[in-house]
């Protein structure tokens, strides 16, 4: 799925320069499901966006099946975004002037399907995070673990070949935690979708079979070995 | 999508749409109200024009009074030892009428017309004599003592008794036209009230204002003493502009009959030049000038200019005031569509950056953006619209009437010179015998020419129907541009930042 050859991306700040990831180089196979863990500042989110192509490296490769992201342009990584990649946020992100079904339906507004189609098949996804009865709902009318089930709708609805998330359950309790990463598992058996996960919470990394761990813009995998 | 999603965003912050479509709508409803007066008063003042000059007229020539001792003015007159009728009581009865040019013009030669009509682009010339006649008749003392002399202010008019002497003094304004060139000149905003108008080869005969014939129960059928000829009425006339508004004169003559009346043989104190475009205006006043280097030249705008009264107060307020106060309205709601844009667009940094993370074109989110400011503009518009037409609706219904006073015509309706009871004057101290004539200052106020009551009347073109919401859209477009740059240059990796 990912090939990533020694990626670096350094930031900018006036004089100050921020070497958020530093040589890494990664292979992340079809289907994996993967947790990435590490010190705050450590390049956890830094990484994603680079896998995500919401963002480009300074130098370095990330090459999503075979295509290097860091060689495409805006609308290529557009498109890349709204056709093979999911994302979910911890802070759920969702529009709040929009009802749950809405938002859901934001996600294939790019690839300019039927209004029908788009609408049913929001239903479909509702339906597999278990919020088929809340369509009409606002997001303010939604718990913090309905509205990020909305968001994982949201990421699915498009059939992506990965989901990233960061954070999805830093702002849930434990009890929604689990449902959430129950929910995030289940998916990735039955559908087979290759999913990197950023948390911080080692009961939510010990769910997963392959464990990141990246400090001061290094990344060491901790089931290697 | 689109849609719902503009309309839930503008809902959601309900008090920002309606204070932008407010600023908006407020902005387009003073453009709309301030040009439809602005042509209101135009039209108000054209109208005035064309009560003095006629329709059609683009320049008008006259000859400026070199010094305050030439030219028409207020009459003279000399009354000899030998004039008059000595009756028993030791007065004399006098009478006298004379005929002289209007106060501050000259008259010039009639050739003047043929050089303007030899001109490029004029497409109409006629020339007019503008004079005034002024009648004296009453009793005086015997001035075998030595000569009276009497001068008379402006107003020309004036009765009274004084020192043994009783008179009265009428004045009425004369023009002589030419009844062939009917198509430009003063007679085009007239109708003939009664009886019939001025016709090719008509002498000796006169045509009255209605509203002078009424004021002098004068009627068609009757005479009309003129510089000492009786001429008979064959008609009266009445203006276009509206009822009771005098014409330009009080009586019209033919042209010939009144150079040979004020002994003015082929002489004219006006010319009135009809051009073939308004593009070509200034060139032909500018031909005219050359070619008549003595003659006063002055253009419908400099015509304007003259106009005085609460019209050009209004005239003057809505030029200035009323623009500026438009543009700086204007201003201020495109400032505050682009304020309330902007500060959204990074209320909602986090927002757009999701839409972008999951797949959202730069060009959609700022369309997004822009719709809702356009939407904005729109609604502004529509508002502002109703807005105007509301407030231009009661400005017309209020029937607001401006008067108007064209500096032109020296129509002497003044109110009559009121002579004191008895000789006892500085005046008839120095004039043993002499009669007083009231006060010059007076009379000055009656010199205001030809007034005309006009209600104002405010237009609303479907051109500035469309030039006002084409504003309101281009404020909500201007907003929506600088508010979709911020949205554009927006990294979709916002999304991913924890703090909201
Ligand atoms: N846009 C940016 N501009 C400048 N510096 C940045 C930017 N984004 C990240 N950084 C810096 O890069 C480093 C890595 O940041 P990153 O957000 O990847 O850390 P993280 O591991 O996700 O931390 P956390 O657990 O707090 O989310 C940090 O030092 C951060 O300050
Ligand atoms: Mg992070």
């Amino acid at each position: 799925m990912y090939q990533i050859d020694d990626l670096t991306k350094t930031y900018r700040q006036g004089k100050r320069v921020v070497r958020a990831l530093k040589n890494v180089s990664l292979t992340i196979g079809d289907g994996e499901l993967v947790a990435v863990q590490g010190p705050t500042g450590g390049g956890k989110s830094t990484l994603l966006q680079m896998l995500g192509g919401l963002d480009r490296p300074t130098s370095g490769t990330v090459k999503l099946d075979g295509a290097d992201l860091a060689g495409m342009n805006d609308t290529q990584l557009t498109a890349a975004r709204a056709d093979t990649i999911g994302f979910v946020f911890q802070t759920f992100n969702l529009i709040p002037t929009l009802t749950a079904l809405e938002n859901v339906e934001t996600a294939l507004v790019p690839s300019k399907i039927a209004r029908q189609t788009r609408t049913a098949r929001a239903v479909a996804a509702l339906e597999s995070v278990g919020l088929r009865d809340r369509g009409d709902h606002l997001p303010g009318e939604l718990s913090g673990g309905q509205q990020q089930r909305v968001a994982i709708a949201r990421a699915l609805v498009k059939n992506p070949k990965v989901l990233l998330a960061d954070e999805p359950t830093g702002n849930l309790d434990e009890e929604t935690r689990d449902e959430i990463v129950d929910l995030m598992v289940g998916l990735w058996k039955d559908q087979g979708l290759t999913i990197v996960l950023v948390t911080h919470d080692s009961v939510v990394a010990a769910r997963t079979p392959r464990r990141l761990r990246i400090a001061k813009g290094t990344v060491k995998d901790l089931t290697a070995a | 999508m689109f849609f719902t999603y503009l309309r839930r965003e503008l809902r959601n912050r309900r008090k920002q749409t309606v204070v932008v479509a407010i600023g908006l709508a407020v902005a387009i409803a003073l453009v709309i109200v301030v040009n439809a007066i602005s042509t209101g008063v135009k039209d108000a003042q054209s109208e005035v024009l064309e009560s003095v000059y006629g329709v059609g007229t683009d320049i008008t020539v006259t000859q400026p009074a070199e010094g305050p001792g030439e030219g028409g003015g207020p009459g003279r007159f000399d009354f000899g030892a030998e004039d008059g009728e000595a009756s028993e009581d030791g007065t004399r009865n006098l009478a006298q009428d004379r005929l002289s040019t209007a106060m501050g013009s000259t008259s010039f030669d009639a050739t003047a017309l043929e050089t303007v009509a030899g001109l490029d682009h004029v497409s109409g010339v006629a020339a007019t004599l503008d004079l005034q006649n002024m009648s004296f008749t009453g009793e005086m003392p015997d001035p075998s003592e030595g000569p009276v002399t009497m001068e008379m202010g402006p107003d020309g008019s004036g009765e009274g008794s004084s020192g043994g002497s009783s008179f009265e003094i009428d004045q009425f304004t004369v023009t002589g036209v030419d009844p062939d060139a009917a198509a430009v000149g003063p007679l085009t905003t007239a109708e003939v009230a009664d009886g019939r108008t001025l016709e090719a080869g008509d002498k000796n005969v006169a045509v009255l204002d209605a509203t002078y014939a009424a004021q002098q129960e004068l009627a068609v059928g009757d005479e009309i003493t003129v510089g000492g000829k009786d001429l008979e009425i064959v008609g009266t006339v009445s203006s276009t502009t509206g009822d009771g508004v005098a014409t330009a004169s009080d009586a019209y003559l033919p042209l010939a009959t009144a150079q040979s009346l004020a002994d003015l043989a082929d002489q004219v104190t006006d010319v009135y030049v009809q051009v073939d475009s308004a593009d070509n205006v200034d060139a032909v006043a500018a031909a005219i000038e050359s070619e008549l280097p003595d003659a006063s030249v002055s253009t419908q705008s400099d015509l304007a200019e003259g106009v005085t009264g609460s019209l050009s107060t209004a005239s003057n307020l809505i030029g200035t005031l009323g623009t500026w106060l438009s543009v700086i309205v204007l201003a201020a709601a495109f400032g505050l569509a682009i304020l309330f844009t902007v500060s959204g667009v990074n209320r909602r940094t986090r927002e757009l950056g999701t839409l972008k993370a999951i797949g959202w074109s730069k060009g959609r989110v700022v369309g997004q953006v822009a719709g809702e400011s356009v939407v904005q503009g729109l609604i502004g518009g529509a508002v502002g619209l109703a807005l105007g037409a509301l407030a231009v609706w009661a400005v017309n219904l209020a029937g607001i009437t401006l008067s108007g006073a064209s500096g032109g015509g020296f129509t002497m309706g003044g109110p009559s010179g009121q002579a004191p009871p008895d000789g006892a004057t500085v005046q008839g101290d120095a004039a043993p015998g002499g009669g007083a004539f009231g006060d010059r200052s007076d009379a000055l106020a009656g010199a205001a020419g030809n007034a005309v009551d006009i209600v104002l009347q405010a237009p609303v073109s479907l051109w500035i129907v469309l030039a006002a919401v084409g504003l309101a859209v281009l404020g909500g477009l201007l907003a929506g541009v600088v508010g979709g740059q911020r949205a554009a240059r927006l990294r979709p990796a916002e999304a991913l930042r924890s703090l909201a």
